[in-house]
């Protein structure tokens, strides 16, 4: 559960480094990301970017349908570091 | 017309020194003909001329010192019909009035693929001829919106994109103080009297452009369903194995085929100005980034055409994050020969776009999304992009817009010719 | 009885006599100006007051008495040398570039030059080709030497002083035209420093920047624009060389635009290189192209409606002010 917080406090941070004016305290963990914080492609490209130089969690185009949301991601990331 | 120079007679030879003409303005000559006696280091040498025409204008005089590759003569082609086009060099020297009034900006904006006014080539792939290079600078002078300096300053500080204002009251149609005064206002919304934000002035730029181009640009529309599987396709082989950073996004690939495509369709690149179409020489791709704090900025990729998928989306990727941390260039600002507008994965089935002037064409790319289609007479599935094109109905017809929509159909069925 | 006027002539004989009276080591020195009190009358009446061994007549040889005058600043004097009109200085250019402007660098500061030449200058008076030159931007190209245009009663009463307490050679240039005209008596204070340029009428159109014999034309001119709806600020430059260039910017970046009025040839003018300084440093706030006016590229005619087509005039500079502003001219 810690290790899960603390993915999930770098992954905000890493949101907010992207969409500054991003409200992540009331964002629903499970809803889909991209739609709530209107991040396009390339914003979410370099979310993943600094997300796999951050963890070394490297996330592939045919897994992008798993990362939805803030908990998805959050997991995923969690599996494999 | 051509000019001639001071030509190399050897390696180590850096200047020569007119000893002789032989010919005279209004003179013709023949392929062979000796027009000069020239004094180098090796001794007297003749210089043969290797075009039929006749001479219009000797630039330096007998008993000169000319670096080599200087310009020492102007020649008129026999095969060339004869015209008002005269070279850059007599233009200057006769400090004609276009060249003497126009502000520097102008005067070293040669052709469109000369990447920023004012600032030094970096890299450049291939020299112009000096043809080709004498006709866009003529006619780039006479077309260069002129503005005084201090109007200029001023519109600058006030947010006014100046290009965009009909003819100023000064000589030639510059635009004076006077003209960003009354712009400024223009501008202002009626009773306000606070003082504007960026993002309101932007707003309001923003408006004045739209409407500008809605009111003198007769737009017409098509559009285009692209089955982009094969495209997609190779994409992810591309981008399996590698770090986010260097995979390539659909919209890379889109941009490469729309750059591509126009490269051949004259009509839809270039700048429609004070009556007259003039279209450009490369393809400077106006990628319309969006900001987060709402509005809009067009960043010119230059030589778009030119550029290979990786470079291609190296650059979107630099640009648009300098666009959002408000450090784009005024090169990139300025120089878009026409514009993209990409709503994104998560905007709309298609986008009608509104042309920027003085361009004379706009590209909407709506979002990939997984259709029913007819393939092979069969019904199946297919991912479709829709892709519209607004253009200039003064400059272009339906006819080759739905060519060119087609054109790059055909390149975004061969993704890897991209590459 | 009080005069309530003084010409700019007298106004010019009371600063040599008071520079004479205060101080010994100034002299005057020129052809004519003794017996004859000077060929403007400048110095009547002075060979009697101050004798002469300090109002000198010389030979007719301008190189050879601006040479003497040298020679005597640096042996301590401080002599006041008449060189009849610009035209004739000719013959003492190579006196006056290359040794008055030269020697104190030459000798590593050893020797200064501290000499006034005044020179008349201009055209006007129907003397033709040779005597009617308006050559001060030969002498304000020269490092060394100070060059001086004054223009009103006031400056030609006290820059003389001015110029003597200078260590360095200065040359004070007084156009022909002037020599009659009347004003007030000045007070010092009506002089300010000699390297100051003046705003001599505030505008906000458009600087009309001039010296010497041109500002009264100028002043007339905007006079002329004002009628027409132009306020127009009027510099005179005072001091040549070297050129106070902050308040002629100060009044081009107020009014965004620049006209100079110069009696010199247009070619190779001070007005080309105050054009080309504010082109330099006040780029970014014209509204229009820096301009002048000046005398046509022809040696002065002698005819008098010729002369008059030949060199700047009121309605000229109105016309040119206009230009520049656009407007059409009314009436």
């Amino acid at each position: 559960m810690n290790k899960n917080q603390s993915i999930k406090d770098l992954v905000c941070k890493l949101i907010l480094d992207i969409a500054p004016e991003a409200d992540m305290q009331n964002l629903d963990p499970n809803e889909e990301l991209r739609e709530e914080l209107d991040l396009d492609s390339m914003d979410f490209m370099n979310l993943l970017d600094s997300i796999a130089k951050q963890t070394a969690v490297n996330i592939p185009e045919s897994d992008y349908s798993k990362v939805n949301s803030l908990q998805a991601l959050t997991d995923y990331i969690a599996s494999r570091s | 017309m051509k000019t001639l120079t001071m030509p190399s007679f050897g390696a180590d030879m850096a200047m020569g020194s007119i000893v002789k003409w032989n010919v005279k303005p209004g003179d013709q000559v023949a392929k062979g003909d000796i027009i000069a006696s020239i004094e180098t280091m090796k001794g007297l040498i003749d210089m043969e001329v290797f075009d039929n025409g006749t001479i219009v204008a000797l630039i330096a005089d007998e008993g000169d010192e000319v670096e080599v590759g200087r310009p020492i003569a102007e020649l008129q082609l026999s095969n060339e019909e004869y015209s008002d086009n005269k070279s850059e060099e007599t233009l200057l020297r006769e400090g004609s009035p276009n060249v003497a009034v126009n502000s520097s900006s102008s005067i070293n904006k040669i052709p469109v693929s000369d990447a920023s006014a004012g600032q030094t080539v970096t890299n450049k792939t291939s020299l112009e001829t000096t043809d080709s290079l004498n006709k866009n600078v003529h006619v780039q002078i006479t077309q260069q919106p002129k503005i005084s300096p201090a109007a200029r300053t001023k519109a600058i500080r006030l947010g006014i994109d100046w290009r965009l204002l009909p003819k100023g009251t000064g000589p030639d149609g510059a635009l004076l103080l006077d003209d960003i005064n009354i712009a400024k206002k223009t501008l202002a919304k009626p009773g306000s009297g606070h003082v504007k934000d960026p993002s309101e002035a932007m707003r309001e730029a923003i408006a004045a452009t739209v409407s500008q181009s809605k009111r003198d640009i007769p737009h017409y529309y098509l559009q285009l369903d692209i089955v982009l599987d094969k495209a997609l396709k190779w994409l992810s082989i591309h981008n399996a194995d590698l770090d986010p950073n260097k995979r390539i996004l659909i919209t890379a690939v889109i941009f490469s085929a729309i750059a591509r495509a126009l490269n051949a369709f004259d009509a839809f690149n270039g700048f429609y100005r004070d009556g007259h179409y003039q279209p450009a020489d490369s393809v400077h791709l106006g990628n319309a980034i969006s900001l987060r704090q709402g509005g809009l900025m067009v960043a010119a990729i230059h030589d778009a055409q030119r550029l290979g998928l990786v470079d291609l989306m190296d650059k979107i990727t630099d640009q648009v994050t300098r666009a959002r941390k408000g450090g784009l260039r005024m090169s990139e600002m300025q120089d878009a020969t026409v514009t993209v507008s990409n709503l994104g994965d998560r905007g709309t089935d298609s986008i009608q776009s509104i042309i920027f002037p003085p361009q004379v064409a706009i590209f909407g790319i709506g979002r990939p999304r997984v259709m029913p289609w007819v393939i092979d007479n069969k019904l199946s599935c297919a991912t479709i992009v829709s892709i519209s094109l607004a253009a200039d109905h003064r400059v272009s017809d339906g006819h080759s817009g739905a060519r060119l929509l087609n054109k790059i159909n055909k390149l975004l069925q061969t993704p890897e010719k991209l590459i | 009885m009080k005069n309530q006027s003084l010409s700019y002539r007298d106004a010019m004989k009371n600063a040599i006599s008071e520079a004479m009276r205060k101080d010994e080591r100034v002299f005057l020195m020129g052809e004519d100006v003794g017996n004859y009190g000077g060929c403007y009358a400048v110095s009547k009446g002075l060979s009697a007051e101050f004798g002469a061994n300090r109002i000198i007549d010389t030979p007719l040889s301008e190189s050879g008495f601006v040479g003497a005058g040298i020679g005597a600043a640096m042996g301590g004097m401080r002599p006041i040398i008449e060189v009849m009109t610009v035209n004739f200085s000719l013959l003492a250019l190579d006196q006056i570039v290359n040794n008055a402007a030269t020697l104190r660098h030459m000798s590593g500061n050893q020797i200064g030059v501290p000499l006034v030449i005044r020179m008349a200058t201009g055209a006007g008076k129907q003397l033709a080709a040779q005597h009617s030159h308006s050559l001060e931007n030969w002498y304000a190209h020269v490092p060394g030497i100070k060059v001086l245009a004054p223009a009103t009663v006031a400056d030609a009463r006290y820059m003389l002083s001015m110029a003597l307490a200078d260590p360095d050679p200065v040359i004070l240039f007084e156009h022909v035209m002037l020599y009659n005209e009347s004003a007030a008596i000045p007070e010092p204070e009506d002089c300010p420093d000699m390297h100051q340029a003046l705003v001599r009428k505030d505008g906000n159109d458009i600087s009309l920047v001039t010296y010497g014999g041109s500002l009264s034309k100028t002043l007339l001119a905007a006079n002329e624009l004002e009628k027409q709806g132009v306020s127009a600020e009027v510099v005179d430059l005072r001091c040549l060389r070297p050129l106070d260039t902050e308040t002629v910017y100060k009044s081009v970046q107020k009014t965004h635009r620049v006209l100079v009025v110069d009696e010199g040839w247009h070619s190779g003018s001070l007005a080309g290189e105050i054009c080309a300084l504010v082109a330099e440093d006040c780029f970014w706030s014209l509204d229009a192209p820096p301009s002048r006016v000046c005398s046509k590229e022809v040696p002065i005619p002698y005819a008098q409606h010729l002369e008059r087509a030949a060199t700047p005039q009121v309605a000229q500079v109105v016309e040119a002010a206009l230009k520049l502003l656009k407007r059409t001219v009314t009436a």
